[in-house]
């Protein structure tokens, strides 16, 4: 890009984006949702996974857990724009390597497939807490928990053995030991 | 059983309890109910704009130079569409406005109905909040959560969407006076501690070059928050520049007054924060027209930050200090504690700051917003400097669009008190002068209120004029005409190899005839030796003028930070070699 001619300065050092992920409670309410994914849409910033629902029903709170990739500057400016909101009661943010952080998602998997490879896949899926919660003949739906890294490879390791189809939730944090998040 | 109100009369209730006397608005089928009721409610004067987004502009002008809130009121669709504009700008310059927009009955939304659109949905990045109220019995709640939101911690526009079935409903309407918290919006104001008023107070007896930086924050804080700057100046003896938006708040014409700084900022105010080796940041936040490259911004110094809105520190440059708090709060804990601790403190450390005072005077001894003036042209800068002389004696406003003229107006023109400046820095909204310029004239009434404007932007909403003609406001448009966006031809000029695409304008109106079509008065002055004469018939006229000043075209708006180069090394004008580096176009 020859001759590049803005009205605005060159960008000086970007840090390197890292995984982060945010967990924010807001009130449970229409357009809260949009408000908060809109401090990364706006800034160009994909979600990874988003895991939200209501977990006070008398004060109608909502607990939003996100992944999403950024440099630590933006991520903070993004939580201090989100504890400004009124329908934000709080934020915590933290990277991915946090070993004070539990980390959990569930995933479906749908599976058809012969006798021999159905067996394949509940042995790979076993010490992901598996449950079988439906089968047939030739197929079966088996639930998984684990970390968002170990079902990506789990998934990779099932595929050819008659994999149709999978949903995941998104993961979902919570501190280890009697310490909540503030 | 309580009395029930329709949602139209809630709407009008909770106006009247939060002491709104104008509404800037535009009718339209989604909110006919509200209008069929604004009869009924003398104490709130409409005022029917041409375009809503001059409604929306009029109520910033409104705002930023009465410290009250600005409400406006317009229909679904295209109406809400158009006051987008002035929702961003709003946001962007921190003015409290309150939007009441029309929307389709309910059980229309989101069936794409006649004049349907998304308003929340569309104004959520460029408001504070935004409600749409599905249920008439939180409307007078919302409402008022609305003004209060509007208002306190960093102030900012917010909307309320009410569907046309719901401005019918009735429920109960019930307010108790609320004291308006200023901590709302997660701005929790910290109490500030004698212990870290004292780290501050330590480093600014450290400091032997020192400056005070200060921004709109002081303005939005109250005339109050300015008179403690000026004292804080006085006790201490410190240089102060301020940002676009902060003039006024201390004197322009203070000798401890650096001029504003940035882009087109003074010599010595952007060399001073250049080399200073204490920053104090009240009410600015570090803006790119600021700072220019970031990495070279005040390299050796430590710097302090004020702002009432806790994302504002460390978003653009990290800072050694910062406060969390309002203007006022802050500098009346500040002073006090600084008088207590430092009798004679200008004395005692005059020594200490000499050298920089002796510095900053030669910078100064540049003039660096001198240009050479012309028995044959009016020069624009003469212009400006012609028209605060002619007014300075009057309590004048000042409004202006966006572009040379804004910069020109901002540099000659000195401002000795605060919500006298009404710009859009932020956003840089063409168009914005005019109506708010009726805005101001509205919230003060017998006031003298100038637009300094360019003709590109005034083009853009000059069909308030019509406005100003039937509600008999006095505002006086006065158009620095070059027949160019100036700005943009000045960039085109030093960065794009003088190819002036799309820049100059063909076919402009005849200002005088224009204004006599709309009906009010047309003044055009062509030579510097009848500018005088001209400008105090503008200013004696009783009704609103178009002052067409033809000036001279090709006119740069100097001094400048153009490249590559860090602030200390700005650009004074064509006596100068003007070389910049490729790198350095980027920067401007």
């Amino acid at each position: 890009m020859p001759n590049s001619k803005s009205a605005y300065s060159e960008p000086s050092k970007i840090s390197r984006s890292q995984r982060h992920i945010i967990v924010v409670w807001v009130d449970n309410a229409a357009g809260v949702l949009a408000r908060v994914i809109g401090l990364f849409s706006g800034r160009g910033y994909n979600i990874e996974s988003l895991a939200v629902a209501e977990v006070d029903r008398k004060q109608h709170m909502s607990r939003i857990t996100i992944v999403s990739m950024g440099t630590p500057e933006v991520i903070q400016q993004i939580r201090s724009q989100l504890s400004k909101q009124l329908c934000v009661h709080k934020v915590a943010v933290f990277k991915r390597d946090d070993e004070n952080i539990l980390f959990r998602e569930l995933a479906l998997f749908k599976i058809k497939s012969s006798k021999k490879n159905q067996e394949k896949v509940k042995k790979a899926c076993k010490k992901y807490n598996s449950v079988v919660l439906d089968k047939t003949k030739n197929s079966f739906v088996i639930q998984v928990t684990a970390l968002r890294r170990d079902i990506d490879k789990l998934i990779e390791t099932i595929r050819p053995h008659g994999l149709i189809s999978v949903s995941r939730t998104g993961a979902v944090a919570m501190t280890k030991g009697a310490e909540v998040f503030n | 059983m309580p009395k029930l109100l329709s949602g139209a009369e809630i709407v009008f209730k909770a106006l009247e309890d939060q002491n709104v006397s104008h509404v800037f608005g535009y009718p339209g089928g989604a909110v006919l109910p509200i209008y069929d009721e604004l009869k009924n409610h003398k104490s709130i004067k409409h005022i029917l704009v041409r375009h809503e987004q001059g409604a929306g502009h009029a109520a910033e002008g409104y705002a930023r130079s009465s410290g009250k809130p600005g409400v406006v009121l317009v229909t679904s669709g295209p109406g809400a569409t158009n006051v987008v504009t002035a929702l961003a700008d709003a946001y962007m310059d921190s003015i409290p406005l309150v939007c009441i927009s029309g929307q389709v009955p309910t059980h229309l939304i989101g069936t794409d109905a006649f004049q349907e659109c998304d308003t929340t949905g569309i104004t959520r990045p460029c408001t504070k909040y935004n409600w749409l109220v599905k249920d008439v019995n939180d409307l007078a709640e919302i409402l008022h959560k609305a003004f209060e939101v509007a208002t306190s911690g960093r102030p900012g526009p917010v909307l309320v969407d009410i569907p046309k079935d719901v401005q019918f409903k009735k429920a109960p309407y019930d307010f108790k006076a609320k004291k308006v918290s200023k901590s709302l919006n997660g701005s929790k104001s910290e109490t500030l501690s004698d212990k870290k008023l004292d780290q501050l107070i330590d480093l600014m007896k450290k400091s032997s070059k020192p400056i005070f930086y200060t921004g709109g924050g002081v303005i939005n804080s109250g005339p109050e928050a300015s008179k403690l700057l000026r004292e804080l100046v006085a006790i201490t003896g410190f240089p102060i520049t301020s940002t676009l938006q902060g003039l006024g708040a201390f004197p322009g014409s203070d000798s401890n007054f650096l001029g504003m700084l940035g882009m087109h900022g003074t010599y010595e105010a952007n060399h001073a924060m250049h080399d200073c080796d204490l920053m104090i940041n009240i009410g600015a936040r570090f803006d790119d027209r600021i700072t220019g490259k970031i990495d070279e911004f005040s390299p050796k110094s430590k710097k302090v930050h004020v702002d009432i809105d806790p994302s504002s520190i460390n978003k653009n440059v990290k800072v050694d200090l910062s406060f969390i708090s309002d203007i006022n709060i802050f500098l009346s804990a500040l002073v006090k504690r600084f008088k207590s601790k430092n009798k004679n403190f200008v004395d005692v450390n005059k020594n200490k700051i000499e050298k920089w005072w002796n510095q900053i005077n030669k910078w100064r001894a540049k003039n660096s917003l001198g240009f050479r003036n012309s028995d044959t042209i009016i020069k624009p800068q003469h212009a400006v400097q012609r028209l605060y002389e002619l007014t300075k004696n009057k309590d004048t406003y000042i409004t202006t669009e966006v572009g040379q003229h804004q910069m020109w107006a901002a540099q000659h023109y000195k401002f000795d008190e605060p919500n006298r400046w009404m710009t859009s820095g932020g956003l840089g909204t063409m168009g914005f002068g005019l109506p708010a310029a009726i805005g101001v004239q509205l919230a003060h009434p017998g006031k003298l209120v100038v637009d300094i404007a360019g003709e590109a932007s005034v083009l853009m909403t000059m069909q308030e004029m019509s406005t100003a003609v039937q509600y008999k406001l006095p505002i006086k448009i006065f158009i620095l005409n070059n027949e160019y966006m100036g700005m943009v031809r000045q960039w085109q000029e030093l960065l794009h190899d003088k190819n002036y695409s799309e820049s100059y304008t063909a076919a402009l109106p005849d200002f005088v005839k224009l204004a006599e079509a709309y009906g009010c008065v047309g003044i055009r002055a062509t030579k510097p030796s009848e500018l005088d004469e001209k400008i105090k018939e503008m200013i004696e006229v009783d009704r609103p003028v178009i002052f067409d000043c033809l000036v001279d075209k090709m006119e740069n708006c100097f001094p400048m930070i153009p490249s590559g180069k860090a602030h200390n090394q700005m650009i004074l004008g064509p006596e100068e070699d003007k070389k910049i580096s490729d790198e350095g176009k980027i920067l401007v």
